[in-house]
């Protein structure tokens, strides 16, 4: 937390926020993205599963326990004062993809993370971005001892449409996650220009 | 298998939960009238004449820490939940009743799709390039 960035008296600057989501399956390397780019450690929110109208969590079994924790890493990146990204990582069990729908909304877009060795876990993130027209890249984390492929077998494997950029990528390496979060950024241009001309012609 | 299913029966430490249940600081509510729910990353400010948040006796601890978290820079509501370690539910909660008291105003994040123009996405991607 930053104290005293601005003057006692002066008001202080009221950003602009953005959002950007990273999405994967278990241990692809959210976190890991997460705190390569951003200003503060991965910081982590929770929300306990008790709110009125949620689906409920089947307990039976566990009767001891009320409530369950979702709990979702982020990090902030101030690109200035008054312009802030911030990239969240999307929990990674399919029973809590109502807080996907929290997330997403609003979302400039989505990197996906994608581990060679386990490709099918990212297919379900794919599918939800694919269904609610959010932009999204695919990035392949380069693990080490990870057998490498082709671009386009990648591509393939993951059935992806034309316009989805898939890049390789090192969730550790701060310029290899600048690279793919701008790539984001660019898609999400292109995708929004794209949607105007099919309103317009 | 036996009836607690695990074959445990206790919780331990933060198994057990904390030891003031988080909704109760908000007195059982999840939501707050006539808030729309609070985006992650709405942006809490506080108002320049809430200088003495202490001195309403309406408002408990935990409004006390948000009016001063932001003060001199506004926070999301996902930082708040993070910095003070309470649920977002319950975060959205509070902010509702510091709105309703004037206290802070939050300010809703523009979805992407409503940006006026694009220059806004052209300062995100040169801004992600210096750093």
């Amino acid at each position: 937390m930053i104290f005293g960035r601005s003057e006692r008296g002066k008001p202080p600057v009221e950003p602009v926020t953005l959002k950007i989501l990273v999405a994967g399956g278990f241990g692809v390397g959210k976190t890991t993205l997460v705190g390569a780019v951003s200003e503060i450690r991965p910081l982590r929110t929770e929300e306990l599963l008790t709110e009125a109208g949620r689906p409920v969590d089947d307990t039976s079994g566990v009767e001891g326990k009320h409530t369950t924790t979702v709990a979702m890493d982020f990090g902030r990146i101030t690109l200035r004062d008054d312009l802030v990204l911030y990239l969240f990582g999307t929990p990674g069990q399919e029973r809590f993809w109502f807080m996907w729908d929290e997330l997403s909304e609003g979302a400039l877009g989505a990197v996906v993370l994608a581990d060679t060795r386990r490709l099918e876990d990212c297919f379900a993130a794919v599918d939800y971005f694919e269904r609610r027209a959010i932009p999204f890249l695919v990035g392949v984390n380069c693990f080490e001892g990870a057998p490498r492929y082709p671009v386009e077998d990648v591509r393939q494997a993951l059935d992806l449409d034309d316009g989805v950029p898939l890049m390789m990528c090192d969730a550790r390496d701060r310029e290899s996650v600048k690279e793919a979060l701008i790539g984001v950024v660019q898609h999400a241009m292109a995708y929004a220009a794209d949607r105007r001309q099919t309103v317009t012609t | 298998m036996s009836a607690d299913g695990q074959g445990r029966s206790h919780w331990f430490d933060d198994e057990a939960g904390p030891v003031v249940r988080p909704y109760a600081m908000t007195r059982g509510r999840t939501s707050s009238h006539g808030q729309h729910r609070l985006d992650l990353i709405a942006v809490v400010v506080t108002e320049p004449h809430a200088d003495d948040p202490e001195a309403d006796h309406m408002l408990s601890p935990e409004h006390v820490d948000i009016v001063e978290l932001c003060r001199d820079v506004p926070q999301s509501v996902a930082e708040l939940a993070a910095e003070l370690d309470l649920p977002i539910g319950v975060v959205r909660v509070l902010v509702g009743d510091l709105v309703d008291a004037e206290f802070v105003h939050v300010n809703r994040p523009v979805p992407p799709a409503e940006l006026p123009d694009e220059s806004i996405l052209r300062d995100v991607i040169n801004g992600l390039r210096a750093l």
